[in-house]
């Protein structure tokens, strides 16, 4: 038994529900939708969560991120207005043993499916399909497939991500799946690992909303990470990407040895390229679902990103850079259906974690007089510089 | 071959037939016994960035005056505190050099005496290099003003009316003695600032290595480099006579650029126009200005006639062919900021700032002094040899008007002595007797030394390179050295370089060892050359990519591809003796390699 656990308190939080103005008057912006090309970090960043947030940057920096929109933690706070649904999950974790993996499992689970069979409130479906429906005018496809991804907002804790699973629901296709997995998105909040993880640290259940992203889904020909730095030494000139075929999933996984290459980001020239064997990759089947499928063979051993992309995504990762003041790690993706010159497009961007926590040392060591710079130069072997 | 160090100067096998090929050059330069133990001490690396081929006497002149002034410069003006000048032999007709470093106890001292003597040519250099144009261009003048035409039958009578007493014959021996002096000068002047020049271009570029550990070089180079620079005018002028021969609609008179016709009034105003550009600008050689063969284009107006063709075809095919000088400007702008910009701290954007800064005021010396010296001096220089030569030949002293080229310096004042004295008496001169047949030795030895493949190096190499000047200006380091010691290893295929110019691109080889020979070149071609000339400009637009042995980061080729666009490797050391004309091969400018594929 856990009286820690409860989610105490979800009435009072309901009875002062947030809103926000909308910086444009505009109908497809309401309390429970906000359109990423119109993100205002001022008015949106608290009802929208991190990865969100982060998407709505990346558009106010025109960087070339697929359209969207979140669905905001109003929504999903509003499910909570539903006293038996509260009544049920606060009985719900109060039952768990936190030892007891397997049986947290199965608790996880009764929490979801409880979330999930709840109908969601009126004017917030309404909302969601009018949303969606516009993104697919917007792109002049009638069904446009769309990744759905929860993006947990915790203001105050420092490390959400952890504290709220991430689920990402892609090739996602009419108003009533996509209002299914929000739905889904929301339950995510209380998986096993998040519970036992919130549990750990202290956080209570409720301190963390979830927001949900709904982007419009890319038909990679080719996807990957890019840091924009050189992971080896540091060097801030160079972009180091990963890349291999299809989806993003199979570099984030690991299922494959993505093809490593060096971009130098201000010449703009591939400096250096490992191609690996890439056996397989995920695909866009013609049904519609995403398949896990083998390369052929004349594939598997080719360059998956053309040296003209691959400066395309480094000068995206660089103005990515540029815009959030600090080395990035940015997802990318190269669209089968857009013309050339506007295929790569982004997928996310997240501070660099490893370099960036390095003392920045002036380099110059303090003696602006050029001519003791100069003896010195002469003097240390150029060599050893030269080395690295 | 495992062994870490070259074959000694002493147990080079040469080429067959050559006994005596010592006296082609001056005793000084020779290996030998004298300084056996010295010499055999020391690394030695054959130049052939420079002299690729087996120096004539008189070839062998420019080698001796430029290497002794490079090092004049280093130890004596400026006491650059690690390195004192670059010694120079000649090994079977090739030029050997080594650099000479300072007793590591002494440096300390040098570095008051540098920084004073250095700093005042840093803190004044504006000032200095305009005043080094107008004792450049005198010296020209000076050089061109030299009479070397053949002795009178009589004086002109002023010499006798205004009461001079001393008459052609003197004048012949001193203008031929003045003209020596004024090539030592010129070379003088050659060295006056490149290495300061360097320096502090290796200053900007150390910091640049150290911010940016993967900094490509020719990311430095581009930051530096001038967007307007007298070494491309040459070039721009061929473009300019190129539209304007279109414009004139005498277009198709350069269809044959050995047989143009310009009769009539649009050929005269195209002539007039030809006439503006050709001094100073196409005093312009088709090599680096160091031989005697090479071509220069006022002389060989074939020459640049082909590249104006060139030039034509592709107005006619409505390519626009100007330079976009404002886009290189802005990419250099814009590559400046990037590189400002990453930079991690203000203190490191300022030290960035300061040291650009220097490095741009004195680049334009260290980009110009290359048409200033090699090919516009050099112009001079080689026509008056010539214009001696066939006043020799003229007056029966030599058999041949390029006869000249196979006598020493020194050697063509014995040759004045005779032919002056024997003016003066009116009577027989013995030169042909005596040098017909030593030349005609000479001749043969040379030839037979042209012919020979001298070795990469000489001697034991140091365990690590950090001579400045030989990185900078050789591009030779301690990965070269490595590289030629072991080249017999690895993979046959695949050579390395320095990435002198970014980008990829496979096609055929074709391979040029001279000059003349770069028109051979077909479009889409891939240029694979011991080294090239920036007089070859006209054709990077043509070749696909570019292969060479020799060059570093500075090299003509280097700068001219990246102009261009053009991937390049350079100083690969083997490019010629391993690719053979109409191989497909694949250049990797950004790391530097180059495979042949088939």
């Amino acid at each position: 038994m856990c009286e820690a656990c409860p989610i105490i308190d979800w009435e009072h939080e309901l009875t002062t529900v947030r809103s926000f103005v909308a910086t444009r008057v505009d109908s497809a912006m309401t309390d429970h939708i906000v359109w990423f090309d119109r993100y205002d970090r001022d008015l949106h960043k608290g009802f929208v969560g991190g990865k969100n947030a982060s998407l709505g940057e990346m558009m106010m920096a025109e960087l070339p991120v697929p359209p969207g929109f979140a669905v905001t933690t109003n929504a999903y706070e509003s499910i909570w207005r539903d006293g038996d649904l509260v009544d049920d999950i606060n009985g719900l974790l109060r039952g768990i043993d936190h030892d007891d993996h397997a049986a947290n499992i199965e608790t996880s689970r009764r929490i979801r499916a409880r979330m999930e069979a709840v109908p969601v409130p009126d004017e917030v479906a309404a909302d969601i399909t009018e949303a969606y429906e516009a993104l697919c005018r917007h792109c002049e496809i009638d069904d446009v497939a769309v990744a759905v991804r929860s993006s947990a907002t915790a203001e105050d804790l420092p490390d959400a991500s952890f504290a709220g699973q991430q689920d990402t629901y892609l090739w996602i296709r009419s108003a009533d799946e996509v209002i299914h997995h929000v739905r889904r998105c929301w339950s995510s909040l209380f998986t096993d690992r998040a519970i036992a993880y919130r549990h750990s640290m202290g956080y209570l259940h409720h301190s963390i909303a979830m927001s949900v992203g709904v982007q419009k889904m890319v038909d990679p020909v080719a996807a990957g990470v890019a840091f924009t730095l050189n992971p080896t030494n540091g060097d801030r000139s160079q972009v180091a990407i990963d890349a291999a075929w299809g989806l993003g999933e199979a570099v984030v996984s690991g299922e494959v040895t993505p093809d490593n290459f060096l971009v130098d980001k201000v010449l703009r020239e591939v400096v250096k390229r490992e191609i690996s064997d890439k056996h397989v990759e995920y695909r866009l089947t013609p049904d519609g679902v995403v398949k896990k499928l083998p390369v052929e063979e004349e594939r598997r051993t080719q360059p998956s990103v053309t040296d003209e992309d691959l400066v395309g995504v480094a000068i995206l990762a660089r103005k990515a850079e540029k815009h959030y003041g600090c080395p990035q790690d940015v997802e990318w993706a190269i669209d089968r259906h857009l013309p050339a010159g506007e295929n790569v497009v982004m997928l996310q961007s997240r501070p660099e974690t490893v370099w960036s926590q390095k003392d920045v040392k002036a380099i110059s060591r303090g003696n602006g007089d050029p001519m003791s710079s100069i003896v010195s130069t002469l003097l240390s072997p150029l060599h050893d510089k030269n080395k690295n | 071959m495992a062994d870490n160090r070259f074959p000694s100067p002493f147990k080079i096998e040469g080429p067959q037939g050559v006994d005596g090929w010592e006296e082609l050059y001056p005793y000084s330069v020779s290996f030998g016994e004298a300084r056996r133990e010295y010499e055999e001490s020391r690394f030695w690396f054959w130049d052939s960035m420079h002299w690729g081929k087996a120096l004539t006497p008189w070839d062998s002149t420019f080698m001796e005056l430029s290497i002794a002034s490079l090092s004049q410069m280093n130890s004596r003006h400026y006491r650059i505190p690690p390195a004192d000048g670059v010694d120079f032999r000649v090994l079977y007709g090739y030029a050997y050099l080594s650099p000479v470093g300072v007793d590591p106890e002494k440096i300390e001292a040098r570095v008051p005496q540098f920084t004073e003597r250095a700093g005042h040519y840093f803190a004044n250099w504006d000032q200095l290099y305009e005043n080094w144009l107008v004792k450049v261009k005198d010296t020209i003048d000076q050089i061109e003003s030299i009479d070397f035409g053949p002795l009178p039958e009589m004086e002109d009578l002023s010499v006798v009316t205004d009461g001079l007493g001393i008459g052609s014959g003197y004048e012949l021996l001193s203008e031929y003695n003045r003209f020596k002096d004024l090539i030592l000068k010129t070379w003088n002047y050659h060295f006056e600032f490149l290495n300061l020049g360097y320096a502090a271009y290796l200053d900007f570029f150390g910091f640049c290595k150290e911010a940016f550990p993967s900094i490509p070089d020719l990311g430095i180079a581009k930051m530096v480099a001038g967007v307007e620079v007298d070494l491309f005018r040459p070039n721009e002028e061929l473009k300019v006579l190129a539209q304007k021969a279109v414009d004139l609609g005498i277009a198709r008179a350069f269809d044959d650029p050995a047989n143009v016709d310009l009769a009539g009034d649009a050929g005269a105003e195209w002539q007039a126009a030809w006439a503006e550009a050709e001094d100073p600008w196409f005093n312009f050689t088709s090599g680096n200005g160091f031989y005697h063969f090479d071509k220069i284009w006022r002389d060989y107006p074939e020459i640049p006639y082909a590249f104006i063709r060139d030039y034509i075809a592709k107005i006619e095919a409505g390519d626009d062919i100007s330079r976009p000088i404002e886009e290189i400007r802005a990419e250099r702008d814009r590559i400046v900021d990037e590189y400002r910009d990453l930079l991690g701290t203000d203190e490191d954007r300022e030290a960035f700032d300061g040291k650009l800064g220097l490095a741009r005021v004195v680049f334009p010396y260290v980009e110009n002094h290359n048409f200033y010296i090699e090919h516009w001096t050099m112009s001079v220089v080689w026509r008056k040899v010539k214009e001696l030569g066939a006043t020799l030949a003229k007056d029966g002293l030599m058999a041949a008007d390029d006869d000249i080229l196979f006598l020493r310096r020194d050697e063509v004042n014995e040759v004045l002595w005779d032919y002056y004295s024997n003016w003066a008496v009116n009577a027989p001169t013995a030169a042909a007797h005596h040098w017909g047949p030593k030349i005609a030795r000479r001749r043969e030895i040379h030839e037979r030394l042209s012919a020979w493949q001298p070795p990469k190096a000489l001697g034991e190499p140091p365990e690590v390179i950090t001579e400045p000047f030989t990185i900078m200006l050789w591009g030779i380091t301690t990965e070269s050295v490595q590289n030629w010691l072991g080249s017999d290893d690895g993979d046959e295929n695949a050579l390395t370089g320095m990435a002198a110019s970014p980008g990829t691109a496979e096609g055929i080889a074709r391979l040029v060892f001279d000059p003349e020979d770069v028109d051979e070149l077909v479009d889409g071609e891939i240029l694979v050359a011991p080294i090239t000339a920036p007089s070859w400009a006209p054709v990077f637009p043509k070749i696909r990519a570019c292969v060479t042995d020799i060059g570093g980061m500075m090299s003509h080729a280097a700068i001219v591809c990246r102009e261009y666009g053009v991937p390049a490797v350079t100083g690969t050391g083997f490019a010629t003796n391993k690719i053979k004309t109409g191989d497909r091969i694949r250049v990797d400018g950004s790391s530097g390699t180059v495979t042949i594929v088939g």
